[in-house]
């Protein structure tokens, strides 16, 4: 009979093997879905995790990695702060779409006048709408004890209503025949996102989310507040006692994550998407989710964990095409790697002993 | 009284690692005895029930029930054998009615059907009204508590054991318990009441064995001995104070004036208008039984609770609408009684520990940045000073054992030359040596010129370290008075003098 013991001290040895683990399960998992699905395994493995990279179409494939995985870095940095503190923010996905309305709001009010403050001020107004967003959990939580999982995760849904009026509505472009979307940021260049370093896919959000998670490092290593947020969700009564205040916590760790997450869907929008549409949002709220797990919710984890996040989007979306593996099939793919995540995350903590039948 | 024995309790001897629970432990419960177990907090009357009860397996000793051998493995063995037992705490589900609590709690659960009729047949039989229909979570703790009775009741149990069952009830509800008890008295069934409500004891016990530091220190029967021999028993009427320093008093440094405060622990026990003094270099000592305002008053002390700025007051500035930190900025540090999980982080090192408290005194960040080879130091000397056994600072707080963790923590609080020092049992836990030597930090602190005040429930340390008196009952404080000339009879009825009080004021 296999038996946990928990451990005196956490595993430094298993903290950083477990992810290694839980990618190397993954991968021998989902293996086997793809030979049900009657796929040749070996060959569905090769397109998601080793085409993109040195594949035929790696030169191209390689700076689509930096495309994706800058938004799910920007907002899993972000999402990881609350994680640490115990503030469940679940709907980074509705502050992205906000963000990016905001930004591209303001991009088009001014349309077409040329000056470089316009794609600052847009990052500026993203960076507000995602907050603003993000604030009525916050307040919702600390003046009516709501549940902000829940509030955070149905305004989402609100969300991606506004997305879509904006869509057809209020943002719809005047020159467009009547079709949804917006104008395309592409053409103007003073609100346009462009790449500052192609062959690699950096553009401004992918170098904002390279800060963010040096920011996010020093701030959880070095100061205080870092530290009030760790021992907030570690020990919510030791906190209490060293001079925390909870409520101001999570108005920070939610109006943080909100924010930057409003400034990842600008980001997008205003560069790879080019136009608010109806579905411009591709879930990469969510995905941040399983990214900030799957980097411990360490800044630095959370870098790699986007970059083999987009990995798997990337190799997954080939293998959709070349393959013709379903798109659920992919989605349970890496649904498989948070679980086996957070299964072998038991091991930093507790330890597996073989231990005899009691006699009785 | 020619009764048939029904367990018998020989030389039990449990010990934990740096604390002995119990020590030869002896003593007889007949059939058909309502038998008290008395003692102070951290007596030993837990573990003892606990290994009447299978949780605990005893050192040393034995056990004998109805004559045979006795020696319950797990619970369920000692359910078997007749033994059950309604605890302080109770294991209920509050989404789930009464009838699927009880059935939760059986090995062989009847039809739901079958057991709503019995349970309502017990709760007929024996006056205790309860509907096996109703969600738990809509009852009162009362309520809550006859569940946990009828699902032993049901079990048609020899002895019940009830570990202090009258704490969560208010008088009405506790004379409907009493009735039944008296009821399953007269059927035959033993009890095992454990209380330190004297007069409780007195109206509802046959025999009393007294507890105390895990020796039986005496049996009575309650109704021929008076609540103060009782409690001398229970405290040790061989208290000798050792003698005061007569030193001058300072100008007062705490003051607390009129402080009520509504309890934020469930059960928990409100401030009900406290008011005390404490000047420079005295100490006062706060005595009282576990759950009669302790926790409460800390957190208002150390700033967890804030009240207004009047009601507690350092070196006469107005504290009480500040957190925490601003206390602590105004030389205030406070140790409370629960050390993981309130006083330390279980899963961080001893350095973020360190953090956690003295960064405000210790200046261990510079605008808002942390120094931690300054935080470590300071780490480093608290383990030094104080002794803590442990292989170094980067060690998390759980891995210490309790005693080290609780060296670390007063450790901790009294290295940052603190001029008012709160702390809620110093010594809980801590071996001998130990506790001594932390009873003379808080003394050398004092000497120092810092005010003190320490909670208690050991009522010995209080009378060595305090300049000055006070027990907390039911949420009051009484009026402090000087250690010097106080006997044991004065102490036994500022302890217990808020009952008395009551029952007065409800008559009057």
């Amino acid at each position: 009979m296999l038996k946990l013991e928990r451990r005196p001290t956490p595993s430094q040895f298993w903290s950083r093997a477990t992810p290694v683990l839980a990618v190397a399960l993954t991968v021998v998992a989902g293996g086997i879905m793809f030979a049900l699905l009657g796929k040749n395994p070996f060959e569905a493995i090769r397109t998601i995790f080793w085409d993109p990279l040195f594949g035929e179409f790696a030169w191209y494939l390689r700076g689509q990695l930096m495309v994706k995985a800058g938004p799910l870095i920007l907002i899993a940095v972000g999402l990881s702060l609350g994680f640490r503190a115990g503030i469940w923010n679940i709907g980074a996905e509705g502050q992205y779409i906000m963000g990016a309305i905001a930004g591209a709001a303001l991009g088009l009010a001014v349309f077409p006048t040329e000056n470089r403050l316009i794609f600052p001020a847009m990052v500026m107004a993203g960076a507000l709408g995602g907050w603003a967003w993000a604030m009525i959990p916050a307040i919702l939580k600390t003046r009516f004890n709501t549940n902000e999982i829940l509030v955070s995760l149905m305004l989402v849904y609100v969300a991606q209503t506004v997305l879509a009026m904006a869509s057809t509505g209020f943002l719809r472009n005047p020159e467009g025949a009547g079709f949804p979307g917006s104008r395309n940021f592409s053409g103007y260049e003073a609100a346009r996102n462009g790449f500052l370093w192609e062959g690699a896919g950096l553009h401004w959000g992918g170098v904002m989310a390279l800060a963010t998670v040096v920011a996010a490092y020093v701030l959880l290593q070095r100061h205080i507040l870092g530290f009030q947020i760790k021992l907030s969700g570690q020990a919510p009564r030791a906190a209490r006692y060293a001079g925390v205040k909870p409520d101001r916590l999570v108005v920070l760790c939610l109006g943080v994550a909100g924010a930057l997450a409003g400034m990842a869907g600008l980001f997008e929008v205003s560069g790879p998407a080019g136009q608010i549409s109806i579905d411009f949002n591709s879930g990469y709220g969510f995905t941040a989710i399983i990214v900030a797990f799957l980097g411990r919710l360490n800044p630095v984890g959370i870098l790699f964990a986007g970059l083999l996040m987009a990995l798997t989007y990337i190799g997954g979306e080939m293998a959709a095409t070349n393959l013709g593996l379903p798109s659920a099939a992919i989605q349970a793919f890496q649904g498989m790697l948070l679980f086996f995540l957070l299964a072998c995350d038991l091991l930093t903590n507790f330890r597996i002993r073989l231990a005899k039948r009691e006699a009785h | 009284m020619t009764a048939v024995e029904l367990l018998r309790i020989e030389g039990v001897t449990k010990a934990y690692p740096g604390v002995v629970a119990n020590s030869d432990v002896s003593f007889t419960i007949h059939e058909g005895e309502v038998h008290a177990l008395l003692g102070e907090n951290g007596a030993g009357k837990s573990t003892l029930v606990k290994m009447i009860y299978g949780l605990v397996k005893p050192d040393q000793g034995r056990m004998t029930w109805q004559g045979a051998p006795y020696a319950p493995a797990k619970p369920s063995a000692a359910r078997a054998s007749g033994v059950a037992m309604v605890f302080q705490h109770f294991s209920l589900f509050e989404a789930l009615n009464v009838a699927e609590n009880v059935a939760l709690g059986m090995e062989t659960p009847p039809p739901m059907r079958e057991l709503a009729a019995k349970i309502r047949a017990v709760s007929e039989h024996y006056g205790l009204p309860l509907d096996p229909a109703r969600m738990v979570g809509d009852l009162s703790a009362g309520e809550r508590q006859r569940v946990e009775i009828i699902r032993c009741l049901l079990q048609s149990p020899k002895l019940l054991i009830m570990d202090e069952p009258t704490s969560v009830l208010t008088p009405q509800e506790v004379d409907i318990l009493f009735r039944t008890l008296r009821q399953l008295k007269e059927a035959g069934t033993s009890i095992l009441y454990i209380s330190h409500k004297l007069e409780e004891i007195r109206a509802l016990c046959d025999e009393a064995t007294i507890l105390r530091r895990g020796k039986v220190v005496g049996s009575c029967t309650p109704r021929d001995a008076t609540a103060r021999e009782m409690a001398e028993m229970m405290v040790g009427a061989t208290i000798t104070p050792p003698e005061r320093r007569v030193g001058e008093k300072g100008p007062v440094a705490l003051g607390v004036s009129d402080l009520s405060v509504a309890s934020p622990i469930p059960f928990g026990t409100s401030l009900k208008s406290v008011s005390f003094t404490v000047a420079k270099g005295e100490v006062l000592g706060i005595a009282g039984v576990a759950g009669n305002g302790q926790d409460e008053l800390l957190l208002a002390l150390s700033g967890e609770i804030r009240t207004e700025g009047d009601r507690v007051r350092i070196h006469s500035q107005p504290v009480g609408d500040l957190g925490p930190v601003e206390r602590r900025r105004a030389g205030l540090v406070a140790a409370p009684e629960e050390r993981l999980g309130h006083a330390a982080a279980p899963n961080m090192s001893l350095t973020e520990n360190a953090f956690l408290s003295g960064v405000v005194r210790q200046g261990l960040a510079s605008s808002g940045f942390i120094d931690w080879g300054k935080t470590e130091n300071f780490a480093k000397s608290i383990i030094e000073t104080f002794d803590v056994r442990t292989p170094g600072t980067h060690v998390a707080a759980r891995a210490l054992s309790g005693g080290n963790l609780q060296k670390f923590v007063v450790g901790r609080e009294l290295l940052q030359d603190p001029e008012v020092i709160v702390i809620n049992q110093p010594t809980w836990g801590v071996d001998a040596a130990a506790a001594a030597s932390i009873r003379q930090a808080i003394l050398d602190r004092a000497a120092a010129g810092a005010a003190v005040v320490v909670i208690s429930q050991d009522l010995d340390e209080l009378l060595e370290i305090s300049d000055s008196f006070a027990a907390l009952n039911e949420g009051r404080l009484t009026r402090p008075r000087p250690v010097e000339g106080l006997t044991i009879d004065e102490i036994g009825l500022m302890m217990g003098g808020a009952h008395g009080m009551e029952v007065a004021h409800h008559v009057g």
